[in-house]
């Protein structure tokens, strides 16, 4: 009797090394970040200090939004649970150096897309989340109900070591406007010194002009500006050199959207198992191998769909609901007349 | 010679285990920015900047390059530091004295400003003095101005600012008077030495600060005028000024919460200082005939700042090295626009800190190198 357990046992563990063995795909061998997530169990997200609708804790610690969503969206894909992800807060001058020192592995931190940032410092961009523009924002009753009224001498508060800061300069130059530019590392500074007084006027992308309005004493008060004075593409990023880690964070994005698109979401992902399209049927992992190619089993995109929801869910739970841009905007499907469009996923 | 090696060889390992420490940790650099694609070098010194700066002492826009945006935080530093320096130091000794004050009140209010400010972390203090006090400040249309010229707004303080005609003259002038007291000084003294008389050296420096100056206006063409800050209307509430000299409030909060700090420190050394002195010099002093002033002069100030000068040096470098708090509170200073703006914008973060590291090593280290020459002349100069 004992000998047979023995002998069950050391069986169970020649077949679990064996698995193991094959389920070590090359992809998993190439790349480094899968294996130590893997390895790890949780994935390392560098998220923002607190910006609603993007990346925001609560009181009990937990992160929400549209950015933290595609974190989630990598752990239920890679991990297969989209809470085993750990959060790092960083400041936007932390960012980067938190991502190519190897701290974090994932950036989704409301950043723009840039030529110099994705070709000169060892980041890869690999989509775009959020469509977003630089707004400003001002006092109802300055009087101001346009950029153009802006005059000499302005004072317009900001984080630095954003492309705000330069878009900022940018705009004054071309008007030929003379501006005091007053530029804090903290968000929570830049809300403080302007409901203060100290500026007259917030300028930051419209997105984060809308959720930071909450955090001021009076929100009624003030208004965001129509002009939309550049192109943020939001979007997250990850270190050179890896190009499967890459292709997961950026697949991991694209079946969110792509969901939305052939209506999967959530609720009906299991049914949709038995569609009679094969585009949707690929999607929740009933057809093809398209896991296999990052090394992942073949209903990764159904957890994702299945833990994160579609982009549409994500977007309504963080950003509609919650009052920040009820208006989807550019960030609609571009079949319904927003400029989302991804690639395929087959 | 067996003595000799034995001495060596220990520094000999010692050097070579720096250099491989050293040696190590750049390769291990190298290596690491190799794989993440990264390149090293200070080409990204002469690129165009392309961002702007809200208060500098030079020359700048975001068309001037990486470099020149590095001279100005560096000399936004050395602005606060220096700012920061004078004010704590004539409130410490302020304050100091006021510890050892026979009057109690005066004794106790300086015993409590010391314990509160030296107690309170600094840039809780900072924030302290921009975000809770300055917020109290009006707007610039609410503001009423002091004797007329001056106004302290949320936005800052705007004072007249000088215009100048001619003022190389009057700087001329101003060296005149400087090299005239020199002389007079040298004088006074070998008239001490030699006979025994006094002159009355201070009152004639003070009468030359006024009258040369004054001939320079007179005699030699310059004029002052005052531009005085007036406010212009933007829009319905934001409003601006135009002319005068605007101080930004981040420097006034600055070096306010950087003085008031660091002075307690100092108090406390001019404290043990003039203490350090033993009662009996006073008295001897005293019963040769001395007046109380110059016993102060003479006998308890040289030696009292031999105890003072190392430890207050030590207060003017942690004041320097303070400063660096300012990006908390949006005042430009080097870490915030290079080791901030500029680090961002361009993702050099090595090249960038170790600029900054060696930056504020070379401030310090010149300081330091100035206290010591100063406290080497002081010091008990044996015969």
């Amino acid at each position: 009797m004992f000998k047979l357990i023995k002998q069950l046992t050391s069986l169970a563990a020649v077949v679990a090394v064996l698995f193991a063995f094959t389920t070590e795909t090359m992809a998993a061998k190439k790349s480094k970040t899968l294996k130590n997530t893997q390895k790890k169990g949780f994935v390392r997200c560098g998220v923002s200090q607190g910006l609603p609708g993007f990346s925001n804790a609560d009181a009990a610690g937990n992160w929400t939004g549209v950015d933290v969503d595609v974190c989630r969206a990598v752990a239920a894909a890679v991990l297969g649970d989209a809470n085993k992800v750990k959060f790092t807060p960083l400041s936007a001058k932390e960012r980067f150096t938190a991502l190519t020192s190897g701290e974090i592995d994932i950036l989704s931190r409301n950043t723009t897309w840039t030529l110099s940032r994705d070709a000169d410092i060892g980041l890869t961009f690999v989509g775009v989340n959020f469509y977003d523009g630089q707004g400003f924002m001002v006092r109802k009753n300055s009087g101001y109900s346009s950029v153009n009224d802006f005059k000499d001498g302005i004072s317009a508060c900001t984080n630095l070591g954003t492309t705000t800061e330069l878009n900022m300069r940018d705009f004054f130059n071309s008007k030929g406007i003379s501006y005091e530019p007053v530029t804090f590392e903290k968000a929570d500074e830049v809300v403080a010194a302007y409901d203060a007084g100290r500026c007259d006027t917030y300028t930051t992308d419209k997105s984060g002009l809308a959720a930071q309005r909450i955090k001021l004493s009076a929100p009624d008060d003030h208004i965001v500006l129509p002009e939309t004075i550049s192109k943020e593409p939001l979007g997250p990023v990850v270190r050179q050199g890896d190009s499967v880690w890459e292709d997961i964070v950026r697949w991991s994005l694209n079946v969110m959207i792509e969901a939305e698109e052939y209506g999967v979401n959530s609720a009906n992902a299991d049914s949709m198992k038995t569609s009679d399209n094969p585009a949707v049927k690929r999607l929740v992992g009933a057809e093809g191998e398209l896991g296999a190619a990052f090394g992942l089993d073949n209903d990764w995109s159904l957890r994702i769909i299945k833990q994160v929801g579609n982009y549409g869910e994500s977007y309504k739970r963080n950003i509609a609901d919650t009052g920040i841009l009820p208006d989807r905007g550019p960030n609609e499907l571009w079949t319904k007349g927003g400029i989302l469009y991804v690639p395929p996923a087959r | 010679m067996n003595i000799k090696l034995n001495k060596i060889i220990p520094q000999l390992i010692t050097l070579f285990a720096v250099i491989l420490v050293f040696g190590f940790l750049t390769y291990n650099a190298q290596v690491n920015m190799d794989n993440r694609g990264i390149e090293f070098g200070f080409g990204f010194l002469t690129q165009e900047s392309s961002f702007d700066v809200q208060f500098s002492l030079i020359d700048y826009d975001g068309s001037h390059s990486y470099a020149r945006a590095y001279l100005v935080g560096l000399l936004n530093t050395l602005l606060v530091a220096f700012i920061g320096i004078i004010l704590s130091t004539i409130l410490g000794i302020i304050v100091g004295i006021a510890r050892l004050s026979p009057n109690y009140l005066i004794e106790r209010t300086a015993a409590f400003y010391v314990e509160f400010f030296r107690n309170v972390p600094l840039l809780l203090q900072i924030f302290f003095w921009y975000f809770a006090a300055l917020r109290a400040l009006p707007l610039p249309q609410d503001t009423e101005p002091m004797f007329g010229v001056f106004f302290l707004t949320i936005k800052g303080l705007f004072v007249p600012r000088f215009v100048w005609e001619n003022l190389d003259i009057f700087f001329y002038s101003i060296i005149a008077v400087i090299i005239s007291i020199i002389v007079i000084k040298n004088y006074a003294r070998k008239l001490q030495e030699n006979e025994g008389k006094q002159l009355p050296v201070f009152s004639i420096s003070v009468g030359l600060f006024i009258i040369l100056p004054l001939l320079s206006f007179l005699v030699g063409g310059v004029s002052l005028n005052f531009s005085i800050p007036e406010l212009e209307q933007m829009s319905n509430t934001s409003f601006k000024y135009k002319g005068g000299l605007g101080i930004p409030p981040e420097l006034i909060a600055l070096t306010l919460a950087l003085g008031l700090y660091t002075a307690t420190f100092i108090a406390e050394c001019v404290r043990a200082g003039i203490q350090g002195i033993s009662k009996g010099q006073k008295e001897a002093a005293a019963s040769i005939g001395l007046t109380p002033r110059q016993i102060l002069k003479l006998v308890v100030m040289p030696q009292a700042l031999r105890i003072i000068i190392p430890p207050t040096t030590n207060q003017y470098l942690n004041l320097t090295k303070n400063s660096s708090l300012a990006a908390a509170i949006a005042y430009p200073d080097l870490v915030l626009i290079f080791a901030g703006t500029a680090l961002m914008q361009t993702g050099r973060a090595i090249e960038i800190v170790s600029i900054t590291m060696f930056t504020y090593l070379s401030i310090s280290l010149s300081i330091s190198v100035l206290m010591n020459w100063y406290n080497k002349k002081i010091a008990i100069k044996e015969k």
